[in-house]
């Protein structure tokens, strides 16, 4: 889609038509004292030339680094065929289609990609998307409020084995509703929420329980004892999944106590990192659920004559309807990652997205078992892990990590300011787009500059 | 003309309310509402037991164009709930004041049964809507 801007001549016209002189008289009613006026630190503009030069010079300061960090956001390859098909015409648009005379082929990606994550999170529908994993969590912490009608207390369980992330967005917007988000400990052993800290809450009023399968820690929960722990008190159950873990683990769908809604991060299905966005968040649900889900759904029906085809279905709730009383303030999707994602999962299909999900897993080992070959790195916990885990280092990870990024490598994230509690300690991760070569090179950086780390501090006083 | 029963009671926002022997109340939404809503395609229902204000949204009639507020007309607590309407929303379109019938309600104060519309003041309300 070409983005074309106003003319002097278009802007003249649609003053003329509005009877105003000029843009100043148009806005003549906004008090001085709330216009924003030049912006500060905005540099002058610049031609595309200067800008692409410029754009270059950043682009290599950052370096061709060899990225070891998840916590999630994750790097995955992208075969070239996903945004060379993402872009074309057709299909290119950033927006959910409202006429289904002129959109067939955008609602139609939809309606398959709702097909995917409903198969791959084991739910009975999905919605087009949301913006990002961390506001799908804080939507779907509203709509489990909404589907608990027994409870009164509006007391969701959240772990803290759940992304902070998530945790402190959902935070920020459920909690002018009056819902309070409770924090779940975990085992500092094995990295899980145990089913003790659940019992603490036995008996208790509570709208909902939280699980993120992988945790942000990168263990695997047990979300079979948790979710029972749930469903046995009738209590909705709200699933935090990796898409790409989900073609080795159980979907939520299925786990002992089912879960109720299900949602994500999507960047790792045809996303680049792209320095932190756009992403997309997804969800899914069961039909008993599906009036109380926020965003868009596209539906498959048949036209007067009997034709297949796509349309917005299930809007009658929706803000442009309902107002203040709609589900939701979300009436959007993000219709160019969900085009990606949709050919990505379409290019992969199942076995390729376990060989993916299995490359992954088989890194993540190779990359731990590197590295806590060195001394003064233990892995942190016990439990299983998908592809991300916990190292323990016997220094603070923050001036360790600064000196791998000289090196070019990003080795993860110093978890410090988020879990205090677990001392020096760094989350690393490994994708199928690490080699054997790649791994072995951080290994080889850490233990020099561990191995720096120790000669400073031995070092005699200058 | 929507059909306005005389034996029952309403509201400016389209409920009706009939008292039963047991000194219960039946709900439901009336005709003229049904045919403003057009085809019902769910319905939301109260939890058996709960206690409704007055004028408090209980239910949510949805139609193929629109979610709609069903308020309650007096104040009680809910006896009694229309469970059939979840796989068959369309008896409301087809019998408001019958099978469409919505929640059974134990009035907190039966008094309040007095300041309801009667059928006459109803159709007078909905005369100018009509068209």
């Amino acid at each position: 889609m070409a983005f074309i801007p106003h003319t002097a001549e278009d802007v003249e016209q649609m003053l003329g038509a509005i009877g105003a002189r000029s843009i100043e008289e148009l806005f003549d009613e906004i008090p001085a004292a709330v216009r924003a006026g030049p912006l500060a630190g905005i540099p002058e503009p610049l031609g595309e030339m200067a800008v692409g030069r410029l754009m270059m010079e950043r682009a290599l300061a950052d370096g061709m680094s060899s990225a070891f960090i998840g916590a999630g956001a994750y790097e995955h390859h992208i075969p070239a065929a996903v945004w060379q098909l993402a872009t074309r015409g057709e299909l290119y648009s950033a927006y959910t289609p409202y006429q289904a005379e002129a959109s067939q082929g955008t609602l139609q990606i939809i309606y398959e990609f709702q097909t995917m994550i409903a198969s791959l999170t084991g739910m009975q529908a999905a919605n087009a998307s949301l913006y990002d994993g961390a506001s799908a969590f804080a939507e779907a912490v509203l709509m489990a409020v909404r589907i608990n009608r027994r409870s009164r207390s509006q007391r969701i369980l959240v772990p803290r084995t759940v992304h902070p992330h998530y945790r402190s967005v959902a935070h920020a917007i459920t909690s002018y509703q009056g819902i309070r988000l409770e924090e779940v400990e975990y085992d500092s052993r094995t990295g899980r929420t145990p089913l003790a800290a659940l019992a603490a809450f036995d008996g208790e009023d509570l709208a909902a329980l939280a699980i993120q399968q992988p945790n942000f820690l990168g263990v695997l929960e047990d979300v079979d004892g948790l979710s029972e722990w749930a469903r046995a008190r009738a209590i909705p159950i709200i699933a935090v999944v990796n898409p790409i873990s989900l073609a080795l683990l159980k979907p939520p769908g299925a786990w002992r106590g089912a879960a109720d809604i299900v949602v994500g991060e999507g960047q790792p299905l045809g996303v680049p990192l792209s320095s932190g966005g756009p992403y997309f968040g997804f969800m899914a649900t069961r039909m008993e659920h599906v009036r109380q889900m926020p965003g868009r759904i596209v539906g498959r029906t048949v036209d007067l004559a009997g034709r297949e085809g796509f349309t917005l279905t299930l809007q009658a709730r929706e803000q442009h309807i309902r107002r203040g009383r709609a589900t939701s303030n979300i009436c959007t999707n993000q219709g160019l990652m969900v085009t990606a994602a949709t050919v990505y999962l379409a290019l992969m299909g199942p076995r390729g997205l376990k060989r993916v999900a299995a490359s992954c897993h088989a890194r993540a080992h190779e990359l731990l078992d590197a590295l806590t070959g060195i001394a003064g790195v233990r892995a942190a916990f016990t439990s299983p892990y998908f592809h991300e885990a916990v190292l323990k280092l016997d220094r603070p990870a923050g001036p360790l990590l600064a000196a791998l990024a000289r090196c070019d490598i990003v080795g993860g994230l110093d978890l410090a300011p988020h879990y205090p509690e677990l001392g020096h300690a760094l989350l690393t991760c490994a994708t199928e787009t690490k080699t054997s070569a790649d791994i072995a090179a951080y290994a080889a950086a850490l233990r020099a500059v561990l191995q720096d780390a120790q000669s400073a501090q031995h070092a005699p006083a200058a | 003309m929507s059909e306005i029963p005389a034996d029952l009671k309403y509201t400016k926002t389209h409920e009706w309310v009939r008292t039963l022997p047991d000194g219960t109340v039946e709900l439901g939404i009336t005709d003229h509402a049904q045919h403003a809503l057009g085809d019902l395609v769910f319905v939301e229902l109260p939890e058996l037991g709960r206690r409704l204000a007055a004028s408090e949204p209980y239910a949510v009639v949805e139609s193929v164009k629109a979610a709609s507020d069903v308020y309650a007309p007096l104040a009680g607590e809910v006896t009694a709930v229309n469970t059939a309407l979840a796989t068959t929303p369309e008896q409301i379109n087809q019998e408001p004041y019958g099978t469409g019938w919505m929640v059974r309600l134990r009035p907190a104060d039966s008094a309040a049964l007095t300041r309801l519309l009667s059928a006459q003041q109803y159709a007078e309300h909905v005369g100018p809507e009509e068209n």
